[in-house]
């Protein structure tokens, strides 16, 4: 249950593990940027302040920097919240999945649209740990109909797999279309 | 009349109406489902609205948008789960009703109170347009400049607690944007010699990343679970009498929603707990409040549907979008070279009356199928999480790829997807990133040409608008000032909640 009582309380978001990594990641991170400023920005001569191409940039790294080093102060000053490797090893579980999906894509140009929704839903269902006939069909199913939907009749441009090339013309020339 | 008339007619076509029937249905299921917000559907489907009228790619948004709320707050009464972030005040009296035997009356007044919200929302903005047409004009740069910084500074402030992280994510925001190649003097800014960055971070693959991709990781990673709610017996219908008896907080709870829905940053939660509060202190049985309290129940979700539409008078008057989804929507409107702003509400006020009768609809359509069709919705929210996480996952690539089909738009919207999952899980705010870089973009654009005709400084705030404006950033500054001064006085430690903690959103 929430635990809110007042307007004030309401806007308060208290601190999780990990915040001191976190905050200390993108100091750093801002400051790199501040030091490459000169060489990644230009500031041309005889054109106004408010014109400058490098303006907007030393703006936002200059708010990034600043308001960066007060959250990694008042970071470093809070209380320290256990957990926080274990936190780290959460975030870092995530890039199991950014490799399932840029496997999926780029799959997609080859194996074709249709024939990869359905190898990839399938695939992360056994993955999450779906076994029952019920979820793996279902799993195919909604691959199937996300492909019907966007690719047939919302006409979106991904395009067709190079396997369809193999295909016979009257199929082939219908799987590029719509599938 | 004329106005209302041609709007009529832009409406009255087979697609215009199919898209706000996908649109209100569809998110009304996607507002049910927990781990779906309309945040996600509207990312994702936004690269398929490219291709669509812009009449009908916006309603099929607005739609998703409007409708979202309603279909939140069933999971938030029968299980205790909100369905999305801003129905999480309705658990706080709806689920204490269910706990006693009352969820059909909590679940009927949740969707009346909504209705009266949304509509008296329209309603007011279908009287303010002529006095909305009369001031947009006198927006210029200057003063769109201004009301994009008050924006950024008033979504900093909203996060109490997170202040500097906030600042920091929108400077981040900011500076987004900056990268690629910059458009007046052709210069590269961070792009370190790469191709890849000279055209910069494409906002839809950034919000893709942080509230699709994110949200599809996030509930890969967890642990699975599916809500079980009870189904309904008898009639919705009740609701609506019942609601007649509470006119006053339904009205007050409504019209907290459309102020604070027209303030860039703001949004659903301050309306929220505005009505909240007032509904609890004019009661005759405040103590109830927080145990099953029925003016509770209409405060929260009156006040949360009469958002949506005051939300669009800054995008549609000042081009100046106020939170995650409106700045969506801009990017429908630039693709389809409408720009919004002044000009919009001077020479297509017939475009804009088209999209306020359209969300009327919305709510009409929302309300007839949620009254006969509750029960089927308690069974589609019972979809596992991980295989939503998986739906999810497949819809993005859609999102992204659809683009420009580009590999590498993918593995960004991935690292971004990434760092949404972080910010989640660390209670940060992803907000604060996509209002900094459309924002960032409009400041830019709008003091170049602001201070084109600025001899001295004070030049910049001689005009009513613009000295209103800047006055209200002082004043914004100063309250936050005194507040954090008394706080400091106080040293009162607030009590820990989840109630940001977005794995809903």
């Amino acid at each position: 249950m929430l635990q809110v009582k007042t307007l004030k309380q309401l806007f308060q978001r208290h601190r999780r593990p990990g915040n001191l990594f976190f905050a200390t990641t993108f100091l750093i991170l801002s400051i790199a940027l501040l030091i490459k400023v000169p060489d990644q920005t230009v500031w041309q001569k005889g054109t106004k302040w408010f014109s400058q191409p490098a303006l907007w940039p030393i703006i936002s790294i200059l708010g990034m920097t600043i308001f960066a080093t007060l959250n990694w102060t008042s970071a470093i000053v809070s209380k320290k919240i256990e957990g926080r490797w274990q936190e780290i090893g959460f975030w870092l579980r995530a890039f199991e999945y950014v490799g399932w999906f840029m496997l999926y894509v780029i799959s997609v140009p080859f194996v074709g649209y249709l024939p990869s929704t359905i190898i990839f839903a399938f695939l992360l269902a056994v993955r999450a740990g779906y076994r029952s006939r019920k979820m793996l069909i279902s799993s195919v199913v909604i691959a199937i109909l996300i492909v019907v939907l966007f690719k047939s009749f919302l006409q979106v441009k991904v395009p067709g797999g190079q396997i369809y090339e193999l295909l016979p013309d009257a199929i082939r020339s219908f799987m590029l279309t719509y599938l | 009349m004329e106005d209302f008339y041609s709007a009529i007619n832009l409406l009255a076509r087979l697609d215009v109406l199919i898209a706000l029937l996908i649109g209100s249905i569809g998110g009304v299921i996607i507002g049910a489902i927990p781990g779906v917000g309309a945040a996600v559907a509207i990312a994702i489907l936004l690269p398929a609205t490219f291709s669509l009228d812009p009449l009908v790619g916006l309603t099929l948004l607005l739609g998703i948008y409007g409708s979202s709320m309603y279909g939140g707050s069933i999971p938030a009464i029968l299980v205790n789960t909100p369905g999305t972030a801003v129905n999480a005040l309705t658990t706080y009296d709806g689920y204490p009703m269910t706990r006693r035997g009352e969820a059909r009356r909590a679940i009927s007044l949740a969707y009346s109170a909504s209705f009266a919200g949304g509509v008296i929302g329209i309603l007011c903005l279908i009287f303010l347009s002529p006095i909305l047409a009369w001031i947009a004009p006198h927006f210029g740069s200057r003063e769109i400049f201004l009301a994009a910084l008050l924006g950024v500074i008033l979504v900093v402030l909203a996060h109490r607690g997170q202040i500097f992280a906030a600042g920091m994510l929108a400077s981040f925001g900011v500076f987004l944007n900056t990268v690629g190649l910059e458009p007046i003097k052709y210069t590269q800014r961070f792009t370190f010699g790469q191709s890849w960055l000279s055209s910069g971070f494409d906002l839809i693959v950034v919000v893709l990343g942080l509230f699709a991709l994110s949200q599809a990781f996030l509930l890969l990673l967890d642990k699975d679970n599916s809500p079980k709610p009870q189904p309904l017996k008898g009639s919705l219908f009740t609701g609506l009498k019942e609601l007649l008896a509470h006119k006053r907080v339904t009205s007050v709870a409504s019209g907290f929603g459309v102020i604070m829905g027209m303030i860039p940053g703001v949004g659903e939660f301050t309306a929220q707990f505005m009505s909240y509060t007032y509904a609890q202190k004019t009661s005759s049985t405040p103590e109830q409040f927080g145990d099953g309290a029925p003016e509770g129940l209409i405060a929260s979700e009156a006040a949360n549907n009469a958002v949506p539409a005051a939300a669009m008078i800054p995008l549609l008057a000042l081009g100046v979008p106020g939170e995650a989804l409106t700045a969506m929507m801009l990017s429908v409107f630039y693709v389809h070279n409408v720009i919004p702003g002044p000009q919009l509400f001077q020479n297509q006020m017939d475009f804009v009356m088209a999209l306020y009768i359209a969300m009327l609809l919305l709510n009409v359509m929302v309300l007839l199928f949620l009254l006969f069709s509750t029960n089927l919705l308690t069974k589609i929210i019972q979809i596992p999480t991980r295989f939503l996480g998986i739906v999810i996952l497949v819809l993005s690539f859609v999102g992204v790829y659809s683009l420009r089909n580009s590999v590498t738009d993918c593995a960004i919207a991935s690292v971004f997807g990434v760092l949404g999952v972080i910010l989640k899980r660390l209670n940060l705010p992803i907000v604060p990133i996509v209002l900094g870089m459309v924002l960032g973009g409009i400041m830019e654009t709008k003091l170049r040409s602001a201070m084109a005709r600025v001899k001295e400084p004070l030049d910049f705030i001689d005009r009513p608008i613009a000295a209103i404006l800047f006055a209200i950033i002082l004043i914004v500054i100063a309250i936050h000032l005194r507040t954090l001064f008394f706080e400091y006085r106080k040293h009162s430690q607030d009590e820990d909640h989840e109630l940001h903690d977005t794995q809903i959103r």
